[in-house]
């Protein structure tokens, strides 16, 4: 099949971008959407000019290092990464817009690479349990209940790739900080801190320049490993209630 | 000139005398301690942020020590450790089914075809339930039962319940336990974390390893790492291959610089291929997705009896179908290890059985297992990878079996290190899949998380106390740093300016079907030697004549991959070498003049029971550690 690709083209941060047009022919439906921008790469590299730079690494689905805007979807037009959209999802002769993941939060490094350390930083803030090495009774000591641990499993599926900032309206990081809180509320290893986990990790999304959420629920629609809607209400609930407990 | 000259034997000095299930406790008590005030004086380095090198980080920033952490991607959380999918194996006997200690460290040699070292396969066994008691304690959402406790299944080559997992994801759910607790340490400002930054080269002082030249990857600066230690934690060789199920960042540019400065490199022919990877659809595939192991518990493996037959699975009567494991291996069947499967599936498919284009595949058929316990069960045990195969070959695995083939996975071979899991070079510590020590000729699946997590929480830093303890370190001079940080430079401006007309995947690309073709699921003299004629010139090439647009102070990934494939290139004559040297045939090293009547590898345990150190030289130089088995006898490996 034979595809045109519209890219974002972006030598570095202080620059400006601007959208390339380049025909790509002769590929096959099978191939995953980074293997079209592979091949483009090959041919750009053949006429002497500079390939695409774009984030890539496992091509599984599970890294999360992948993730570009393609035709104004995050991820492109199925729920998955970028390196699991196909193209047999377009059609012969296709027009495709590809960018950068674009918010506030993440600075354009160079063509569709951003810089994602901000999702860092917010872990850092204190999306996590505080058990130092050698210190954990047997693993049996603890039961959880299956639906608890499934729901918190369901949350812990995050790959921080940061499509959920790309497609929300607001540039807001609230699922991917709703996922990781509510993995570790629902734990009862989470428990001891779990009021000031909730307040720091908001406190960190607020200063890295996310935007606020306004319930608009691109973000669940983009998430490539379906982290439930519900896991934004259960942030606010565990903020409202940490809140109101004064601890910090 | 010779493929090699041999040197001095080698051996581990480390492993203390005693009884074997009292040498790690003797160990860890002889082992010199820093007190925990001295302890921020001192920096290590640890390079790699996957299961091994994210929780050192985590570990030793908590003992106290400044850490300064380096990877290559943008974060921690993304080191290729995270694809790992089936699970974990520890011996904790929750089943009641007779696992013990003892049981997965025999389980364990027995699957490397005795090639491993007894002391550090049953350390690591020891260790192996802590870690499942450290990643729960870190909110790590194993599987459960409804009773809340957890969960477990059986994994190939094992006829106990060993592995725990987390859905199809256990790699990703640990690594973000680790990195987790590295975070923490972030926070604290115990740990100092580089991301996108490269190891270029190591720095040796006086013998001893004292720092990392590194770039980074955004502004392309060069910059020097000085410390008390260094560990490299930085993952397998397995992208050699070009095509492998490796992630495609995954390099061997740190282990081979430090080989290039004196680290013995052991066994690098131990390969690793895993059976069950969805087979390559076109000449366009970067890389070979893996599916779980764990699919094998319930997925039957056949092929058609009659060879090219064109009807579909679902018109093929059970009795023209042959489950060759199950007829070869009956009392392991679809469960026999990974180096078994392989070679089995590689056969069929050779002998004209194959389905689906190419013929390079083989069924793994569910249809049974849903009958018997009904889609809902399947879905909850592999949903997330039955989505994941027709997300790529567009085919319904619930409605026609999966079609599979083997692929290279993970590399047994790495850096040698004794039972402090110390290189060569003193203040070098290398552990994960980046060492050698534990998995032999052959991996038990499920058990390579376990050794990164065992390596990183457990044995390193009891081990590198008793370095830094017991050795005096001076001031490194600037004049030792110069000269390594101006090679680094060099190196890269001279790759800058080749400006030749062939890109660098047209390199990797020709590099890794060298290899796949003469030193892949079996070998032979002649090919190894076809091979090592190829090699040398396709180097020379790429030095002549590869294109790399754009400049080196800058994001520049054409560059990255240039910097790592002339690794490549130089890593795999010492393969071929090693292949060549090696003359019997033991886990996922075949050799096809050595193998038994019916077709099984046959071992050479009077000659070759050694692991082959290789000294970085023109010829590279050949130290034999030898093994000795005092419990577990070798024996022919028998799955029948």
């Amino acid at each position: 099949m034979n595809l045109t690709v519209r890219i974002w083209r972006q030598a570095g941060p202080a620059t400006e971008g601007r959208l390339v047009s380049y025909p790509v022919a002769g590929l096959s439906p099978d191939m995953s959407f980074l293997e079209l921008l592979d091949v483009l790469n090959q041919e750009l590299i053949a006429a002497g000019e500079e390939p695409v730079a774009f984030d890539h690494d496992c091509r599984e689905g599970i890294c999360g290092s992948c993730g570009v805007v393609i035709n104004g979807q995050a991820h492109g037009p199925e729920r998955t990464t970028s390196c699991q959209l196909h193209l047999r999802s377009f059609a012969d002769g296709d027009v495709i817009d590809v960018e950068p993941w674009r918010a506030k939060g993440f600075p354009v490094i160079k063509d569709l690479v951003v810089d994602r350390s901000a999702l860092d930083r917010i872990v850092q803030a204190g999306g996590y349990v505080s058990a130092p090495t050698g210190s954990a009774p047997d693993a049996h000591a603890t039961p959880i209940p299956k639906p608890d641990a499934d729901l918190a499993f369901d949350n812990a599926t995050c790959i921080g790739c940061g499509a959920c900032v790309a497609a929300c309206p607001n540039g807001s990081a609230t699922l991917f900080t709703a996922a990781k809180v509510t993995h570790l509320s629902l734990l009862p290893q989470g428990q001891p801190e779990r009021a000031q986990r909730v307040l720091d990790m908001v406190d960190a999304m607020d200063a890295e320049g996310f935007g606020g959420c306004t319930n608009t629920g691109e973000c669940v629609a983009s998430c490539p490993k379906g982290i439930p809607f519900a896991s934004i209400s259960a942030l606010n609930r565990e903020f409202r209630k940490a809140s109101r407990s004064g601890r910090r | 000139m010779p493929d090699f000259v041999t040197g001095d034997p080698i051996a581990d000095t480390k492993a203390p005398a005693a009884p074997l299930e009292n040498r790690w406790d003797e160990r860890k008590f002889a082992a010199k301690l820093v007190n925990p005030a001295n302890r921020r004086k001192h920096r290590v380095l640890v390079v790699g942020t996957g299961l091994a090198g994210g929780s050192a980080g985590a570990t030793l920033a908590e003992q106290g020590y400044h850490v300064v952490q380096f990877c290559v991607q943008d974060s921690p959380r993304r080191a290729h450790s995270v694809a790992a999918q089936g699970g974990i194996n520890a011996a904790k006997n929750y089943r009641n089914d007779g696992d013990s200690v003892y049981r997965l460290f025999h389980d364990t040699v027995k699957s490397g075809d005795f090639r491993s070292r007894e002391s550090n396969v049953y350390r690591l066994a020891q260790v192996s339930a802590q870690i499942i008691d450290q990643a729960v304690a870190q909110g790590v959402p194993f599987a459960r039962e409804y009773g809340g406790l957890l969960d477990t299944r059986s994994f190939g080559g094992v006829q106990v319940q060993r592995t725990f997992y987390a859905r199809g994801q256990t790699g990703q759910q640990l690594l973000i336990g680790a990195y987790q607790a590295l975070s923490r340490q972030v926070d604290a400002g115990n740990v100092e974390l580089h991301p996108r930054t490269e190891m270029l080269d190591l720095v040796v002082v006086d013998g001893r390893a004292r720092g990392i030249v590194a770039r980074d990857l955004v502004t392309g600066e060069i910059t020097t790492h000085l410390a008390d230690a260094v560990v490299l934690a930085t993952g397998g060789y397995g992208n050699v291959f070009y095509l492998s199920t490796n992630a495609k960042g995954s390099n061997a540019t740190a282990i081979w610089r430090a080989h290039k400065r004196g680290a013995y490199f052991a066994n690098p022919c131990f390969t690793q291929i895993h059976p069950t990877c969805i087979p390559r659809s076109g000449e366009h595939q970067s890389k070979l997705t893996l599916m779980s192991e764990s699919l094998r518990n319930d997925g039957r493996i056949w092929v058609p009896k009659q060879p090219g037959d064109p009807r579909p699975p679902s018109d093929i009567p059970e009795d023209e179908r042959d489950y060759y494991l199950e007829r070869q291996y009956p009392s392991f069947g679809n469960l026999v290890p990974r180096d078994i499967a392989s070679r089995a599936a590689k056969n069929v498919c050779d002998a004209g059985f194959g389905v689906g284009p190419g013929g390079l595949g083989v069924y793994l058929d569910f249809a049974d297992a849903i009958a018997r316990l009904g889609r809902p069960a399947i879905e909850a045990r592999y949903g997330n990878l039955f989505d994941m195969y027709q997300r790529i070959t567009a085919e319904d695995p619930y409605a026609v079996p999966m079609r599979i083939y083997p692929a290279i996975h993970y590399t047994m071979g790495g850096l040698w290190v004794d039972y402090d899991l110390q290189s060569t070079i003193p203040g070098l510590f290398v552990i994960g899949e980046a060492n050698f020590s534990d998995h032999g000729a052959n991996r038990l699946g499920a058990s390579a998380l376990m050794q990164g997590l065992a390596d990183g929480y457990f044995v390193l830093p009891a081990t590198l106390n008793d370095y830094l303890g017991g050795t005096r370190l001076g001031e490194v001079p600037a004049d030792a740093v110069t000269p390594v940080e101006t090679e680094a430079r060099e190196r890269i401006a001279r790759l800058l300016a080749v400006r030749g007309t062939r890109s660098v995947d047209s390199f990797h690309r020709e590099l890794g079907l060298l290899m796949w073709d003469h030193c892949g699921m079996s070998r032979t003299r002649e090919g190894l030697r076809k091979a090592l004629d190829r090699v040398p010139e396709l180097r020379a090439e790429f030095w002549r004549d590869v294109r790399i647009p754009g400049r080196g102070d800058e994001l520049n990934q054409e560059l990255e991959k240039a910097n790592r494939v002339a690794d490549f290139l130089e890593l795999a004559e010492l393969l071929l070498v090693d292949a060549l040297a090696r003359e019997e045939s033991c886990g996922g090293h075949f050799r096809e003049e050595h193998q038994t009547p019916d077709g099984e590898a046959r071992r050479d345990d009077e000659n070759f029971a050694y692991v082959a150190a290789w000294e970085y030289g023109t010829p590279p130089v050949l130290h034999r550690e030898q093994l000795t088995f005092e419990h577990v006898h070798p024996t022919q490996r028998s799955y029948t």
